[in-house]
């Protein structure tokens, strides 16, 4: 797979040579790939927001280098101005940054800040209004009084329309029921497949993550204690526990039923999992 | 981010003498103690009232730093007053370049009104640095009860202090917050002329004036929900009471402005 994001050594300590320094970052290596669904987990204050406002050049490192497609994205002020574009992030609760008349400027406005030509910055718009669910009617109306659901579908769609080849989301779900949860995780998705973007979710439960992610990254006190496939990530079920995160109940059940010494798979995160899991272990221990 | 770096208001918890002296006290000290720097005339006044100053800094335990830096917004100022009257006083020409002179007297009255400034400046840091907004707020509300009388509004007035006060950090995150979600889309603050900078301003201010409102209006429902229905019967959990200590201090107080008034009349 090819690369697209490479961070190396990447230190970040806030308030530096002051009583209230803090390294809210310590020399993560990390690589993000071309296309592939990455999931961060984490504990409010692990690190995971400061580490995603790298990604896009909004924070300078204090140490170590972010790459992006292979060159220093803080090298010219004019390449960290254009990573984003490239590097599209929406900030938690995105509903509450919406300024527009109409959704339509809104979501316009990243394009525009891109000074793309008007056809483009049109097409894109309508692009970007489909790939989040808004219907055409919904783009000539007020950003402020639609629904919050609906509002935060606008946010998300104004950093769609930049096209970004990477799309970071902070806790995207959070505060939607769990149809409209499902419905902008499915929007996403069809972004990433119609276009072979990166998608970086960053979520403090991992329930939903485990599911639609390739490839998670475990953020503890500024650093990646795990990073692999969910499968491998939550054979470390206790260790995670200890590290204060809300584990998926079934990788808590199999974990305690691990531990009582039956001879079964730890590494499960969804019901599916466990049926299959369960279903082996009878098997096994019955001689069939 | 520049934003998180404001100073200016803010409450240092401590224990010391300072902290623990009523807020009344020390508003009363304050509100002196600026009439008396604008009483002193010359250096021994000065000299006795930035003394009781250092001391009372030193007492409280708050780093001379932090003063420093919550002087930085009115570096300008102050340098602004300095030329001005370095330039623009008569009296002996101890030097001259063209329409340009320095006189002696100059030199003197802009060594005091510099020192005028930074004094009136820590006085009052001083007192926010030592009191809570809650405290500071509710002394100004028991000190101003008289004024009820003509139906004037204290508590309001208090309440809302209060409120504006408390809610100054929130407001600051919330701007940073929204200035960074609006760089991610692309908004440069930093380029352009007068007016396209101004322009760039609008996708920050509208956000933070929505959430505003939104918040007052939460305030004011959660605020309802326990019954808050005004001054009329009103308690507070914390009392205010004058100890000792206050009284001494007071005193001290007034015997510094007494003092000052002596030595103006002595013309010192």
């Amino acid at each position: 797979m090819e690369p697209i994001i490479e961070i190396k050594n990447l230190t970040h300590i806030y308030s530096p040579n002051t009583p209230f320094q803090q390294t809210a970052l310590d020399g993560i290596d990390l690589t993000v790939y071309r296309g592939e669904y990455l999931g961060i987990i984490g504990r409010t204050g692990s690190g995971k927001s400061t580490l995603i406002q790298h990604l896009n050049g909004l924070m300078k490192p204090t140490a170590g280098q972010i790459l992006f497609e292979g060159q220093d994205i803080w090298s010219s002020k004019a390449l960290t101005h254009s990573i984003r574009f490239q590097v599209g992030l929406v900030f938690q609760y995105p509903e509450y940054q919406l300024f527009e008349e109409t959704v339509y400027k809104d979501i316009a406005y990243g394009p525009k800040n891109m000074k793309l030509e008007e056809a483009e910055i049109d097409r894109r718009v309508r692009r970007a209004a489909a790939f989040a669910g808004l219907s055409d009617e919904v783009l000539q109306r007020s950003p402020f009084e639609l629904s919050g659901g609906q509002k935060r579908r606008v946010a998300i769609a104004g950093v769609i329309a930049m096209e970004p080849k990477v799309l970071i989301l902070d806790e995207p779900t959070a505060g939607l029921d769990p149809a409209g949860s499902a419905s902008i995780l499915a929007n996403i998705e069809a972004y990433r497949k119609a276009n072979n973007a990166t998608v970086i979710v960053v979520s403090h439960s991992m329930e939903d993550v485990a599911r639609i992610t390739d490839r998670l990254v475990v953020v503890s006190h500024g650093t990646l204690p795990y990073v692999g496939t969910p499968r491998e990530v939550f054979s470390h079920g206790e260790e995670l526990e200890k590290l204060g995160l809300a584990v998926p109940t079934m990788n808590r059940v199999f974990s305690r039923v691990r531990a009582m010494g039956v001879d079964i798979d730890p590494a499960v995160y969804t019901v599916e999992q466990a049926k299959a899991a369960f279903l082996e272990a009878y098997r096994r221990r019955e001689g069939v | 981010m520049a934003l998180k770096d404001v100073t200016l208001g803010q409450y240092f918890p401590g224990n010391s003498l300072i902290h623990r002296l009523d807020p009344r006290s020390k508003l009363i000290f304050t509100v002196l103690y600026i009439m008396v720097i604008f009483l002193c005339k010359n250096l021994v006044s000065y000299g006795l009232v930035l003394a009781v100053l250092l001391i009372l800094i030193g007492i409280s335990g708050v780093k001379p730093k932090v003063f420093l830096k919550g002087m930085k917004p009115v570096v300008f100022i102050v340098a602004f007053t300095a030329i001005l009257n370095l330039f623009y006083t008569d009296g002996t020409i101890i030097w001259s370049l063209g329409f340009l002179k320095i006189t002696q007297e100059g030199v003197w009255k802009a060594f005091f009104m510099v020192l005028r400034i930074l004094m009136l400046i820590s006085a009052t840091l001083l007192l926010t640095y030592t009191t809570s907004p809650i405290l500071l707020t509710s002394g100004l509300e028991r000190l101003l009860r008289p004024l009820k009388k003509v139906n004037f509004p204290v508590h309001e007035l208090a309440m809302m202090m209060n409120i504006a006060l408390r809610f100054i950090p929130t407001l600051i995150q919330e701007t940073d917050k929204i200035i960074s979600a609006q760089k991610a889309r692309g908004a440069d603050f930093d380029s352009g002329n007068l007016m396209q900078k101004a322009k760039a301003l609008i996708p920050i201010l509208i956000p933070l004036f929505i959430s505003s409102f939104r918040r007052a209006e939460e305030l004011a429902i959660a605020m309802e929900c326990r019954c808050y229905h005004g001054d009329e019967g009103r308690t507070s959990l914390r009392q205010l009471t004058m100890h000792g200590r206050d009284w001494g201090f007071l005193l001290f107080t007034l015997v510094l402005t007494a003092g000052v008034c002596v030595l103006r009349f002595f013309g010192l």
